[in-house]
């Protein structure tokens, strides 16, 4: 990994609500780094989407960032005023969202809902509609002119998500964060639009975050993965490293309940019992604690620190396959 | 190909007649409006307040269209300008409830906070009294001059409008392309005026040409219970009362007034539809 400043580096991050305190977001550390893809796994609940959208500035009403920082490019993004933070998004960081079906607006044309996203941030001129062409031949949509005429109804999910893509990369964006952008895609069309996504990113040497609760899909489309468990991470480290050697026992526990192709046993599908612990009644001790096949006396009254480097890192006192 | 050309060229007008219904109530609409238009230029055939002793109480003929009554006064003539009364009374009145209403509902929703609990509490305090009670109440105030009743019947119906403004707006506010227009960093102005706007007009518009109707139903109401129009001045409403008493010995006296009442308030309704379906290109019929 380079030296160099990372694009994006969240720094001790805490995220809870307001009224009842109740953490959600626990001393989570990450960076991305220019041109670099990082995946962001874990179960629901266990802060994900919180995360990307306090990058954005967008935490939901009552739910706000309590310590830590995110630093964008050299900028404290807590320190800007709310008009500076609008526009950063959509120009510099932008997001594709999950659900294609609902995100564009029903009453207007998909070609002036992508001059919206131009003229939100720049001036708009002649050469705005040419953008917009190009903009939507890039993600693959037949017929330009006829979808820049046509309203959301009249599109496919897959077709949807396109534009929505389109949308997010118009104003080349440093940073892209893609929040499950495939779950409410029928498979077939899932794999199509991350191969897209993967495509842009490579051609626009964007960075990118993938958010996903399935490790099977940004595998091939990451070069790091961040494991997070009941609001913090338990492990990060490159791709190969997660997949080859999993040191946090919940990470060794995801890999183990992927299905097998080549496996024609009929065996049951290994799952890990129990269920994810609520961030905020954690206390003193390791969330996963509970559910660990490994957990010892530590990991009752202690908060694992995550330890590592860029390359590896995890929050275990007891990792899978390392002899003590 | 040749339906999204289509689509490109033809705006909100052609779908609009696309709806059966649409195009009903506006031909009715359109025969009222002209019909008042006529009695605003004093187009008719008689005076709608002379009084005629020779023609006291005739049935419908050549001469009396619609018959005369009690007074020997042409019963068409009347008509037409106590619906011109009618009309301006209730334009006047909606006006004046979207005017208010709309904006004070739009910007609570968006809003939120304290500004929504001032406007929501006002409008709970004014939907408290029945209408035509709290209008009654309003008109004994200010006087029956014709804007006094029009200001009435507006104050009455605002809080409708700031009801129908401000649901549709949370629930638009909580939609996911709201969201989306926030992730890529539109203005809350923009937001709210491109975006929220177009998703609520439509209850908004169709609750207009409703209220519209019900108004005219309120201004007869009032009317007829001697608060709005005063005699000699027509007023649908008024004629409607002062038939009553008639309608066994001269039946004309009381069915043109109401037929017009009626046709009036179901070309509005008629038109609510077309518009409401016209306006979402979801429903629109290629």
């Amino acid at each position: 990994m380079s030296q160099l400043k990372p694009l994006l580096s969240v720094d001790h991050l805490v995220i809870s609500t307001l009224q009842d305190p109740r953490v959600l977001i626990n001393d989570v550390t990450f960076e991305v780094h220019a041109g670099e893809a990082v995946g962001v796994v874990g179960e629901s609940g266990s802060g994900k989407t919180l995360s990307a959208l306090s990058i954005l500035g967008l935490l939901p009403r009552g739910v706000a960032v309590t310590k830590g920082s995110i630093e964008y490019n050299g900028i404290d993004l807590a320190k800007i005023s709310s008009q500076e933070m609008r526009k950063i998004r959509g120009s510099e960081i932008s997001m594709v969202y999950q659900d294609p079906m609902t995100a564009l607006n029903p009453v207007m044309k998909i070609g002036d809902q992508l001059l919206e996203v131009i003229e939100s941030h720049e001036k708009i001129d002649d050469s705005s509609e040419e953008r917009v062409r190009e903009a939507l031949r890039e993600v693959g949509i037949p017929d330009v002119t006829r979808a820049m005429a046509s309203y959301p109804h009249e599109f496919s999910g897959g077709m949807r998500q396109r534009v929505m893509i389109a949308m997010a990369l118009i104003l080349s964006p440093k940073l892209l964060i893609a929040d499950e952008p495939t779950t409410a895609l029928d498979v077939t069309i899932q794999q199509q639009i991350l191969a897209l996504v993967a495509e842009e990113r490579r051609k626009r040497h964007m960075s990118m975050l993938w958010i996903t609760h399935d490790l099977g899909v940004v595998a091939n489309l990451v070069d790091r993965l961040i494991v997070m468990y009941a609001g913090r991470i338990v492990e990060s480290g490159t791709v190969k490293e997660i997949f080859t050697n999993p040191q946090h026992p919940y990470t060794y526990g995801l890999l183990a309940s992927l299905p097998i192709t080549t496996d024609k046993s009929r065996k049951r599908l290994t799952s890990i019992a129990g269920v994810p612990q609520k961030p905020w009644l954690v206390g003193q001790s390791c969330s996963f604690s509970p559910r660990c096949f490994n957990a010892g006396p530590e990991c009752k009254n202690q908060i694992p620190q995550l330890l590592g480097t860029l390359e590896k890192s995890v929050a275990c006192f007891y990792p899978v396959g390392v002899k003590l | 190909m040749m339906k999204s050309k289509e689509n490109a060229t033809k705006g909100g007008l052609h779908y609009y007649f696309q709806s059966k219904s649409g195009v009903i109530g506006a031909i009715l609409l359109l025969m009222m409006i002209i019909g008042s238009l006529c009695a605003a230029f004093g187009w008719l055939p008689h005076n709608p307040l002379d009084q005629n002793v020779d023609h006291i109480l005739k049935g419908p003929s050549g001469k009396f269209w619609f018959g005369t009554d009690q007074f020997g006064r042409d019963i068409f003539s009347r008509t037409l300008d106590g619906m011109r009364r009618s009309l301006t009374v209730s334009i006047t009145a909606v006006s004046i409830a979207a005017l208010i209403g709309i904006p004070l509902g739009i910007l609570g929703g968006y809003l939120g906070k304290w500004f929504d609990i001032f406007v929501t509490r006002m409008s709970d305090a004014l939907f408290a009294f029945p209408a035509i009670l709290l209008a009654l109440a309003i008109v004994s105030s200010l006087g029956t001059a014709w804007y006094d009743t029009a200001i009435s019947i507006g104050i009455v119906y605002t809080p409708i409008f700031i009801r129908v403004a401000r649901g549709p707006v949370l629930a638009a506010k909580e939609m996911d392309y709201i969201k989306v227009s926030r992730i890529l960093g539109y203005s809350s102005p923009r937001i709210l005026i491109k975006h929220i706007l177009p998703n609520v007009t439509a209850p908004i518009v169709v609750q207009t040409a409703l209220s519209l109707s019900w108004a005219i139903l309120t201004e007869s109401g009032l009317s007829f219970l001697g608060l709005g129009t005063q005699p000699p001045d027509a007023s649908l409403g008024l004629m409607v009362s002062d038939a009553q008493s008639l309608a066994a010995l001269a039946w004309w006296t009381l069915l043109f007034p109401s037929l017009f009442i009626t046709i009036v308030v179901v070309g509005l309704n008629l038109v609510g539809d077309g518009l409401r379906d016209a306006w979402d290109p979801a429903r629109r019929s290629s």
